[in-house]
């Protein structure tokens, strides 16, 4: 197999693992840029992946084709409903907001197993019938190299993802709420003395963050897996926090990032098949993500760092 | 009320908002609250056989624990015990079943070995943090997604694409005749002991040692201490290794007292997660943590009891473990409650 076949394979899977991460690596976005840190991304992408697949099961004789896409909307809305927990948490009653994060995490992930034992009787749900088609895209799938390499056999979500993370730019670097959000972040006391209800912009920021980990994990168990069991979301919501830190709390640089985490796991599914990285055995090449996302951490020593009330409760009245 | 009562009473009321919610959670889905405590009750206490191996559960808890503890009260977030966990299992499973020695030398040498194992997965998270300054949090939870894989792909090398290692020798072994025998058979072993006398040597390093003052001063405060003389990354990883070896024998107990051997996992053990909740809700103290560990460990135990006596899913435990974390992480919110009342009280 030459370079450019091994290219033609790999970049449509890394994009296709990137587009869940992209999506959750923006919510990561939202909500440590406002000054709560967010490890709860795991839990909220376990519920959306969850609520994807139910939704997509039941659903799928009332909508047809469209199931997939209105699943992604039902599991935005839940895991957004169900951020509200960690920001209750972390906003209102000052949790440490890592123990907060974990708590949800546990419990993203037993709630979604509970209520698979109780529909489905077993510890995983059934095959969906629809998953998120792939496509290649007219016209500019013809042209040479770039063609199959960007077009051929792209997810709609890969493109929706991309097209989130221009418009999250736009929100956070060219609206009034955006400037907002970044002053909550960085000196909540200075944005509360111009009027701004820091609270307030917290709990939105965070709902908006657990929304789209939703759609991230929904569209992660639509596309990847196809069913929902213990095992499904495995680390794609750290690694999507991971994301946001190597992208520097920046939207654009969350969704590179993710494309080189996506990168990364496409390497351990396709690798098998690639000559030299078959040599080495499959369990070590799952591993591989991860000892990436640690090498990528450490190759920025001292550049990563995040909003300054980061993790931070804001107390009105203290310095 | 002192603030020592609403110390206590804080973890107090987060346990029975866990369980009353839990309740809530089992009577909306349909199925009888009571009924499923009963069975959760039963599956603890039932009978001795019960009890042995709700002991046994509660040891790993016990390690694991002490752990998060550990790192808790040096100003470090082990979330990575569940993966030093694993090779700790791991590491003590290989020399409980590669060396043939007598038992003196055998069985501690395997139980350090998991020590040593756990130790090692935690330096490199430690030594990350005190020289680059990356967050622990991030390392450690990739630290265990990698000893997870790794640690799967070894058992398959090791048994020639088999699912499960070699048994270790009796030599190697923490089971007890006497303890099982004392409780109906079951799985109860001698790990019990290890686990209680960790306990004793946390709180002898944290609280007796100029060591445990130094981890301490630097989880208080950094620069405080480095104004003091203290090395700071000196601590970090020193602490996180500490930790770490709390961690791997907490995997060891299972690989030498609970299966005696290991197999290939799809998914973590939970032990290390559940390890967060049992520091917690034990104020990140040595006996606090064995408050926690009995609790979380006859929970995790007694869930087992529920699917078949009240045909309720085991996983509703989960999820009540999950809401004791999350009351104690807003306990800011119920010491306000706590004082209003006592306040009234007052005023009356």
């Amino acid at each position: 197999m030459g370079f450019l076949d091994i290219l033609y394979f790999m970049v449509p899977v890394s994009i296709a693992y990137a587009a869940p991460l992209i999506f959750t690596a923006l919510g990561g976005v939202f909500s440590e840029r406002s000054g709560v840190v967010n490890i709860a991304l795991e839990g909220l992408m376990v519920m959306g992946a969850f609520i994807g697949i139910l939704f997509n099961l039941f659903f799928f004789d009332t909508f047809g084709a469209w199931t997939p896409w209105i699943a992604l909307l039902a599991a935005m809305i839940v895991s957004g409903v169900f951020a509200i927990l960690h920001a209750v948490a972390s906003i209102s009653f000052r949790a440490d907001q890592v123990v907060s994060g974990v708590a949800i995490n546990m419990l993203g992930l037993a709630i979604a197993l509970f209520l698979t034992k109780m529909i489905f009787d077993k510890g995983q749900t059934d095959f969906i019938k629809k998953a998120i088609p792939n496509f290649d895209v007219p016209l500019l799938s013809d042209i040479p190299v770039i063609g199959p390499l960007l077009f051929k056999g792209i997810y709609g979500s890969s493109i929706l993802a991309i097209v989130a993370a221009i418009i999250t730019w736009y929100v956070i670097y060219k609206t009034p709420f955006g400037l907002r959000l970044r002053a909550v972040g960085e000196h909540p006391m200075a944005a509360d003395t111009m009027g701004v209800n820091v609270n307030k912009i917290r709990y939105i920021a965070v709902i908006i963050s657990g929304a789209l980990a939703g759609i991230g994990g929904a569209i992660y168990s639509q596309t990847m897996t196809r069913d929902f069991g213990h095992a499904t979301i495995n680390g794609q919501g750290f690694m999507a926090l991971a994301a946001m830190i190597f992208g520097k709390w920046h939207p654009i640089g969350a969704m590179g990032a993710a494309i080189f985490f996506g990168f990364a796991q496409a390497l351990a599914v396709v690798g098998p098949s690639i000559p030299l990285i078959k040599e080495i055995p499959t369990g070590y090449l799952h591993a591989l993500p991860y000892v990436v996302t640690i090498l990528a951490l450490a190759g920025f020593i001292g550049k990563a760092t995040g909003p300054k009330a980061n993790g931070k409760p804001y107390i009105k009245g203290s310095r | 009320m002192s603030n020592r009562m609403i110390n206590l009473l804080v973890p107090a009321i987060a346990v029975f908002l866990g369980l009353l919610v839990g309740a809530i959670v089992m009577l909306a889905s349909g199925y009888d609250p009571v009924a499923g405590y009963i069975a959760l009750w039963q599956g603890i206490f039932g009978d001795t056989y019960a009890i042995g191996e709700t002991i046994r559960q509660i040891t790993p808890y016990i390690l694991a624990g002490l752990a998060v503890a550990f790192a808790f009260r040096t100003g470090l977030f082990n979330i990575g015990v569940e993966g030093q966990l694993i090779v700790g299992w791991f590491a003590s499973v290989y020399v409980g079943a590669a060396f043939d020695l007598p038992k003196v030398i055998h069985l501690p040498l395997a139980i350090l070995a998991g020590a040593a194992a756990g130790a090692l997965w935690a330096f490199l998270p430690g030594l990350l943090k005190a020289k680059m300054k990356i967050h622990e949090v991030i390392v450690t939870i990739m630290m265990n997604y990698i000893a997870l894989h790794v640690v799967n792909a070894l058992i398959k090398t090791w048994s020639g694409g088999g699912d499960k290692t070699d048994r270790i020798l009796e030599s190697a072994s923490l089971r007890s005749e006497f303890l099982s025998s004392l409780t109906d058979y079951s799985r109860l072993h001698y790990g019990i002991l290890v686990a209680l006398l960790m306990v004793v040597v946390m709180w002898f390093i944290l609280e007796k040692t100029t060591t445990g003052f130094e981890l301490k001063a630097v989880g208080f405060n950094e620069n405080a201490s480095e104004y003091a003389g203290m090395k700071i990354g000196k601590n970090i990883i020193l602490s996180m290794v500490i930790s770490g070896a709390f961690a791997g024998l907490a995997g060891a107990m299972e690989g030498l007292g609970t299966f005696g051997n290991m197999y290939t996992r799809g998914g973590f053990t939970g032990i290390g997660f559940d390890g967060i909740a049992v520091a917690l809700l034990g104020a990140n103290t040595p006996l606090g943590v064995i408050f926690g560990a009995v609790l979380f460990g006859s929970l995790k135990y007694g869930a087992l009891n529920m699917p078949n006596a009240a045909q309720i899913p085991e996983e509703v435990v989960q999820i009540v473990i999950a809401l004791v974390i999350f009351f104690v992480a807003c306990g800011y919110a119920i010491r306000l409650f706590l004082t209003k009342i006592s306040k009234k009280k007052e005023a009356k």
